[in-house]
């Protein structure tokens, strides 16, 4: 339990270390079947075993690659291989939303609100250009450049749309990344905190669509270009 | 099925509907003489009875395409562009009403072609023209509350850097940059220099629920209550980002505004700052399913242009075969993928589509072959095709057993046409069409009527399920299809069976198509694909033009201004998808809250082409 920064999780620590104590006598019989290893490794690896082999995705499809995405669960390339062909319409069942295609303006408030229905630990991928940074339609007037500038993302699967072979390597990404994850580890199972999770501020479709999180840089916006406004008389008392 | 003769062109109609009209309202219609234009400008005060001239007496009874082009600098004013056409063929009569910039009102033709209802609402949205009459004109796209009207050639978007490409910064010794580091919010947004996020009030949601009745009428009688429902835009049988908000009396729908917009990409805007063969690979994320029958679509519009210029070659006989093999397979790939959509959402979950995707993987190996891609194939060029088909392919499909194998092309092609994809479509017949669930949730729902088809503009499968035998490769032909033998299908009750009988009757009609094309592929073996010399820069000559194909989701119109440059001054897309939506409350009123997600299905939408 070396990660354990320990602070006032005494009671936490006691009880794994009754359970790591090296000083319980093995049976000699049971010698050769016991490895002694931490108890939190082996929780761990039962615990992302099942997880990795049973990640429910969102039905959510938003553009072109939503039909490279059925096309992965079909038959030919066959998603049901690692566990993942329960595909589910509720963000409440579900454990990865796979954002496939181009998010607009107006949908980035669905997107953040479903993110944020969804229980956790949850996942998110995105899938194709569009989704990671805008894509082709990076330039226009209601395209979101990229979905990570409003929510997290743990995996990016570049193409326009990716091949299902390419999706399917996405997916193994994935559960290459829950495996690492610990529960001996509080930053990387952080929906074991104490309270819930921060939600993510919904985006506001004013003028243009704009993110709670950056009103202070649209005050600091204003006020530039106030100053700019100004500047011009400054110079002509000046000349 | 009835076999639609094709019309002869007796005389120009432009030509014709001037004679009439000028007869009538004397100088109120103009001829546009401008070079390179057709039709008629109408002045705006005489627009509404001119339209119900033209619609009434002269026989335009169907409004394909409506939209606005803002021509700033070039006579400042806004133009108002209107195709119509006879259900019998022929090709469009346009009618055009000119505006100015600054107070841009014409009066809205709703009344006349109802289907102008949502292309107004496009033309308000996006260009700013207020339609006077529109029974609700709001923004369509875009949100309520959205500053400017992004189609107007004077306004920029956020991460605007020049008007044209190619850009200066990435061409030819530029390095590519993140248009990020260049705004102040790290995102593609701008502000007008007066907003208060304090104090905005929020619009967009508002706007949608006011013309819905949301209030509960409290009665003290059994008669049930009335709710609203938003379906959407994240719904597992929306086919995409749709939303649909519904009043509901019980279970039974009193009113349906469709809510457009979520998968709006802004083609227009950027489709004119790109050259003209730049558009070809956007082109296939209209309608993502059939990318290959969008490309016919833009490569029709601008050959249609090229045309009129000087040196031009027109596609040879092996270039257009190749276009129809791949328009038809298309074809075919769209109607299973419909079909298996359709009967996921009659609640046969999955299991029929997977039945469509195995054969659509069939199909898109040949495109992977051919094309580089899968979906995105970005393979028509304007003069022909991107490269021959080759000669041998490497496919992992069944054809004989699973082993990944070189197939000869043709030999592929050929057992792929004479024998998988006509099993497929007979099987598809055989479990569907007398299934029970199918015939009972199918036969009498959402009933669209032959009148209501035309007059909503409803194009492809709903339309001809209405008893209209209307099919563009008949009405106005293009490519080889004078020369094809085929029957355009026809069915008469327009409710939810016969749209999916219609789609059985087409996959057939496509596959007879598809024999005689292997003809003409073996025929041509070795002639050139392409008529003259590939260039990356085209020069089109100054004009517009509307090319239109049929798709299989209906009529595809490219509506394409040139100004003589590198760029398109205007690039409009006539999507069918969008267009059958119209008919989208017409067909649901009245029924049960779960039809419309069967009735949904069975016009067989994509976002994509939906929003553009």
């Amino acid at each position: 339990m070396s990660q354990n920064n320990g602070n006032g999780n005494n009671h936490h620590d006691d009880f794994l270390q009754e359970l790591h104590n090296p000083d319980v006598p093995v049976p000699e019989n049971m010698r050769s079947a016991v490895a002694v290893t931490s108890f939190t490794k082996l929780l761990d690896s039962i615990y992302n075993w099942g997880r990795r082999n049973s990640i429910w995705p969102m039905a959510f499809g938003l553009a072109c690659c939503a039909i490279e995405m059925i096309a992965t669960a079909a038959s030919r390339f066959d998603q049901a291989r690692f566990g993942m062909e329960v595909i589910r319409a509720s963000p409440r069942q579900a454990d990865l939303m796979l954002v496939s295609g181009t998010v607009t303006k107006k949908m980035i408030v669905p997107i953040v609100r479903l993110y944020n229905q969804m229980p956790e630990p949850k996942y998110v991928l995105a899938m194709g250009a569009c989704a990671i940074g805008g894509g082709p339609f990076k330039e226009g007037y209601n395209v979101v450049s990229g979905i990570d500038k409003y929510i997290p993302v743990d995996v990016y699967v570049p193409g326009c749309p990716p091949t299902p072979q390419a999706l399917l390597h996405g997916l193994i990404m994935l559960q290459k990344k829950i495996d690492r994850q610990s529960l001996g580890n509080p930053n990387s199972t952080p929906w074991y905190g104490r309270g819930p999770g921060d939600e993510v501020p919904l985006p506001v479709l004013g003028p243009d669509v704009f993110d709670p999180r950056q009103v202070h840089v649209l005050g600091r916006q204003a006020k530039a270009a106030q100053a700019a406004a100004d500047a011009p008389e400054a110079e002509d008392t000046t000349a | 099925m009835t076999e639609q003769a094709p019309v002869a062109e007796t005389q120009n109609p432009t030509e014709h509907a001037l004679g009439a009209l000028q007869a009538r309202f004397g100088d109120a219609v103009q001829l546009d003489n401008r070079d390179g234009y057709t039709g008629l400008i109408v002045a705006p005060e005489k627009l509404v009875e001119v339209a119900q001239a033209v619609r009434d007496q002269l026989g335009y009874d169907y409004l394909t395409s409506a939209t606005a082009v803002d021509y700033l600098g070039k006579g400042d004013h806004l133009e108002m562009v209107y195709h119509v056409c006879r259900t019998e063929g022929g090709s469009p009569l346009v009618l055009k009403a000119q505006t100015p910039r600054d107070q841009a009102t014409l009066p809205s033709l709703t009344g006349v072609w109802p289907a102008a209802n949502f292309q107004e609402r496009e033309a308000w949205d996006l260009m700013g023209i207020r339609f006077e009459g529109h029974p609700n004109l709001k923004r369509i796209l875009l949100w309520e509350g959205f500053a400017g009207h992004p189609l107007r050639k004077d306004w920029h978007e956020a991460y605007y850097e020049e008007e044209h490409k190619p850009y200066d910064s990435r061409w030819p010794e530029g390095k590519p940059f993140r248009a990020e580091a260049f705004n102040p919010y790290g995102k593609n947004v701008q502000y007008p220099a007066d907003f208060d996020p304090a104090a905005y009030e929020e619009l967009a949601e508002k706007a949608i629920y006011e013309d819905v009745p949301l209030g509960v009428s409290v009665r003290h009688d059994l008669a049930s209550e009335r709710v609203v429902v938003s379906l959407g835009p994240q719904h597992p049988s929306t086919h995409g980002v749709f939303r649909m908000v519904v009043s509901l009396d019980g279970e039974t729908i009193q009113a349906l505004e469709p809510v457009f917009g979520y998968l709006h990409r802004n083609h227009e805007k950027i489709g004119e700052r790109n050259t003209f063969l730049g558009n070809m690979p956007y082109t296939d994320r209209l309608d993502y399913i059939c990318s290959l029958s969008n490309n016919f679509g833009y490569a029709e519009a601008v050959e249609r242009l090229l045309a009129t210029g000087r040196r031009w070659q027109a596609p040879t006989r092996r270039a257009e075969a190749i276009r129809v093999l791949m328009g038809e397979l298309t074809r075919v790939l769209n109607h299973l993928f419909a079909i298996g959509f359709l009967l996921n959402d009659l609640g046969a979950y999955f299991t029929p589509m997977m039945y469509s995707l195995v054969e659509r993987e069939l199909i898109l190996d040949f495109f992977e072959a051919v094309t580089g891609s899968r979906m995105m194939c970005n393979y028509f060029r304007f003069g022909g095709v991107a490269y021959d088909l080759p000669e041998t392919m490497r496919t992992t499909a069944a054809l004989m057993n699973d082993r990944v194998r070189d197939f000869n092309t043709m030999a592929y092609l050929d057992e792929l046409i004479n024998e998988r994809l006509p099993r497929a479509i007979d099987q598809a017949d055989e479990f569907l069409t007398q299934n029970e669930i199918v015939t009972n949730r199918c036969i009498g729902v959402g009933v669209l009527p032959k009148e209501d088809a035309i007059a909503l503009g409803a194009g492809g499968p709903v339309l001809r399920a209405s008893g209209v035998p209307y099919d563009v490769r008949r009405a106005e032909p293009y490519s080889l299809y004078p020369e094809l033998e085929f029957d355009v299908a026809v069915r008469y009750h327009g409710d939810i069976y016969d749209r999916y009988l219609i789609r059985i009757d087409e996959m057939r009609q496509s596959i007879r198509i598809l024999k005689q094309i292997l003809g003409i592929l073996r025929e041509t073996e070795g002639q050139p694909f392409f008529a003259g010399t590939p260039k990356y820069n085209v020069r089109v000559p100054a004009g517009e033009a509307y090319g239109r194909v049929e798709n299989p989701k209906g009529e595809l119109g490219f509506y394409v201004v040139s100004d003589g440059g590198q760029n398109p001054w205007r690039y409009h897309v006539r999507s069918p998808s969008f267009i059958n939506l119209g008919a989208l409350e017409t067909m649901t009123k009245g029924h049960k809250v779960a039809d419309v997600v069967a009735i949904l299905g069975s016009i067989d939408i994509v976002l994509g082409e939906v929003d553009r």
